[in-house]
């Protein structure tokens, strides 16, 4: 089949699906190009995972379009199904089977020969250092080996677009990192991906580009540095020599009034004071009033501001909000 | 699924034309799945299910303990009392029990396709199969071509352990063969609607629940333990349209010699067929449209 560069190998138009009365996904645009990872954000109840399931055909849409690879979702279901690559939030292998039976078969339903099913088996496993667990059943495996045979599974097809619907949910920090690196070589041999996920970190990690997406609707969305620009402006966190000082020094701050700073706020637990700024002058003007004042700095810093907090401005509430449709995404799941 | 339904039927898989969408270059993927490959997705999924029983030997505990344990009550506990009032000795009541109780058997195998299904829909796993290039259906018929195999097993061992109790085949072997085939069909007809049953309920328990309440009246109300000429005329009325009563008669007509058995033979072949053009397109619809 050849390949048309100019086409995205996701493109959505206004994807609608209700579940009864609640819009879990209430008219999404998307684009994915070709050899990109796209982030999907969204709090739980967001519609992620329901826009994963109409990608890959296990839904159908109520309304509007999706292309995946070319294909029609609705009208080219199977011709897609040949596309693509799905790893879910429920590690989607037979826990009864063993690693190496289970990409066997899964080679052996892709309609690989005897022995190319055999070989690609033995390859994946060894790429994600499974083999040494090959003939276990996987439910000996514990939560980031199964993860990363979820993943085998999805790539024994060469998938030309990788769903990934929140790959390390439930997962520790470092079993969450193993898989990010098997996550990033996929992303190294150039395959498309389009990743959802609850976690800033891991859209910051992962993702080229992303959408933010909250009750059904998309948000935001660009790159990720757009994102954060969007919101605008910088950080600035200044650790005091003497912890005592903090909130004396937002009130110094506050009552000096400096042109085009925002409000200053103390975190105790960092032990940091945060002021929002704009410009390289603010910061060298904060710093001036405060060692005017004599207070003794340990530290400065500037930092981009995080995910959580691109979240928070652009949809006015933290992203950990939970609300009804959380379960009924579940049951739909 | 209580969701509003999309507002343009559609074939599956058929392109349609419509503007719009990038035209799929005709010849190039039409995503048609070939008989061969069809046969050798369900090649893979019988393997699949091969080896679950192979990691959990459990699973196959009710195909060889409950011809077993069945027939040891029934030939023990009632057997004397049954053949006594017959006329007979419990030797006799072990002809009638034996051939009889083979039909029962795989429509109590059949039973758990229901449970296994609905388990299977609640782990990731169906999501993989069903967002792959294969035909939905080739899932079920492995399943159930596992299970027809369960059930050929369930029978052999009712038919050694009633050959250890005194069972006499008396050189029908033929008819014994032809008796275990006809079984076998009865049984597959039933695995479509025990899937179905296991697709509606939403737990494995409920999925146990209402196989058990169909089952009961099915099996004694039929002449599986006992002939139906003692029975009140309503009764009689319901087993003699019973399709384990056909089911019964036929395994003994053909392993005993005596009896009618056109007749029986006939009409298990019409149940049987009859239930599988019934529900088995039901079932798979049902499979492909479950999310």
């Amino acid at each position: 089949m050849t390949r048309e560069k100019t086409t995205n190998a996701v493109e959505v138009r206004g994807l609608v699906k209700h579940f009864g009365t609640t819009k879990a996904v209430d008219g999404i645009d998307l684009d994915v190009r070709e050899g990109t990872v796209m982030g999907v954000l969204g709090p739980n109840g967001a519609g992620k995972t329901t826009l994963v399931r109409m990608l890959s055909t296990l839904l159908q849409p109520d309304a509007g379009t999706a292309h995946v690879a070319g294909y029609d979702v609705v009208r080219q279901p199977r011709q897609l199904r040949r596309t693509i690559g799905l790893t879910g939030q429920y590690a989607s292998v037979d826990e009864k089977l063993s690693g190496w039976e289970n990409l066997y078969m899964i080679g052996r339903l892709l309609d690989l020969s005897r022995s190319e099913a055999r070989r690609r088996a033995d390859e994946m496993l060894e790429r994600f250092s499974l083999t040494e667990a090959a003939k276990r059943p996987a439910s000996k495996y514990s939560g980031g080996m199964r993860r990363r045979l979820d993943l085998a599974a999805s790539m024994i097809g060469r998938p030309r677009v990788l769903y990934l619907d929140e790959p390390t949910t439930g997962l520790d920090p470092r079993t969450r990192n193993e898989v990010w690196d098997e996550v990033q070589n996929i992303v190294a041999d150039g395959n498309t991906v389009l990743l959802t996920t609850q976690y800033m970190e891991e859209a910051e990690q992962l993702a080229n580009e992303l959408t933010v997406v909250d009750r059904g609707k998309v948000i935001a969305e660009g790159r990720v540095q757009e994102l954060k620009a969007k919101v605008g402006g910088r950080t600035l966190e200044i650790r005091p020599a003497d912890q005592g000082e903090l909130h004396r020094m937002v009130g110094a701050l506050a009552q000096a009034g400096l042109d085009g700073v925002g409000g200053a706020t103390a975190s105790e637990d960092a032990g940091v004071v945060s002021v929002p700024i704009v410009s390289d002058e603010q910061l060298t003007a904060v710093v001036g009033l405060l060692s005017e004042r004599g207070f003794a700095l340990a530290d400065i810093s500037t930092h981009l501001p995080s995910l959580d907090e691109v979240f928070l401005a652009l949809t006015g509430q933290t992203a950990t909000h939970e609300d009804d449709r959380d379960a009924i995404e579940e049951v739909a799941a | 699924m209580s969701t509003a339904t999309v507002k343009t039927p559609r074939p599956a898989g058929s392109p349609g034309p419509d503007a719009g969408t990038p035209p799929v270059k005709p010849g190039v993927d039409e995503g048609r799945i070939g008989l061969r490959a069809n046969l050798r997705h369900i090649g893979a999924l019988v393997r699949r299910n091969a080896l679950q029983i192979k990691q959990d030997p459990e699973s196959m505990m009710d195909a060889l303990l409950m011809p077993i344990v069945f027939t040891l009550l029934f030939v023990y506990v009632f057997g004397g009392a049954i053949g006594g009032g017959k006329g007979g000795s419990r030797d006799d009541y072990v002809q009638y029990l034996v051939p009889g109780m083979m039909g029962m058997m795989s429509m109590s195998i059949a039973m758990a396709v229901g449970t296994g299904i609905n388990e299977d829909f609640r782990k990731g796993v169906m999501d993989r199969f069903r967002s792959m290039p294969i035909a939905r259906s080739s899932v079920l018929i492995a399943k159930s071509l596992v299970e027809v195999g369960r059930m050929l097993v369930a029978i052999i061992v009712l038919l050694t352990v009633g050959i250890l109790v005194g069972f006499d085949v008396n050189g029908h072997w033929l008819g014994m063969l032809g008796a275990i085939g006809l079984t076998a069909l009865f049984g597959s007809a039933l695995l479509w609607v025990f899937i179905i049953v296991g697709l509606t309920m939403r737990t494995a328990q409920a999925v146990q629940g209402i196989s058990f309440l169909v089952l009961m009246p099915l099996q004694f109300g039929s002449s599986v333990f006992v002939p139906t000429g003692t029975m009140p005329g309503w009764l009689k009325a319901f087993t003699d349209v019973n399709p384990l009563t056909h089911v019964a008669d036929s395994a003994r007509g053909l392993m005993l010699g005596q009896g009618e058995v056109g007749s029986p033979v006939m009409w298990t072949v019409i149940w049987s067929v009859g239930l599988t053009l019934a529900t088995a397109p039901f079932a798979i619809a049902m499979f492909r449209k479950k999310t």
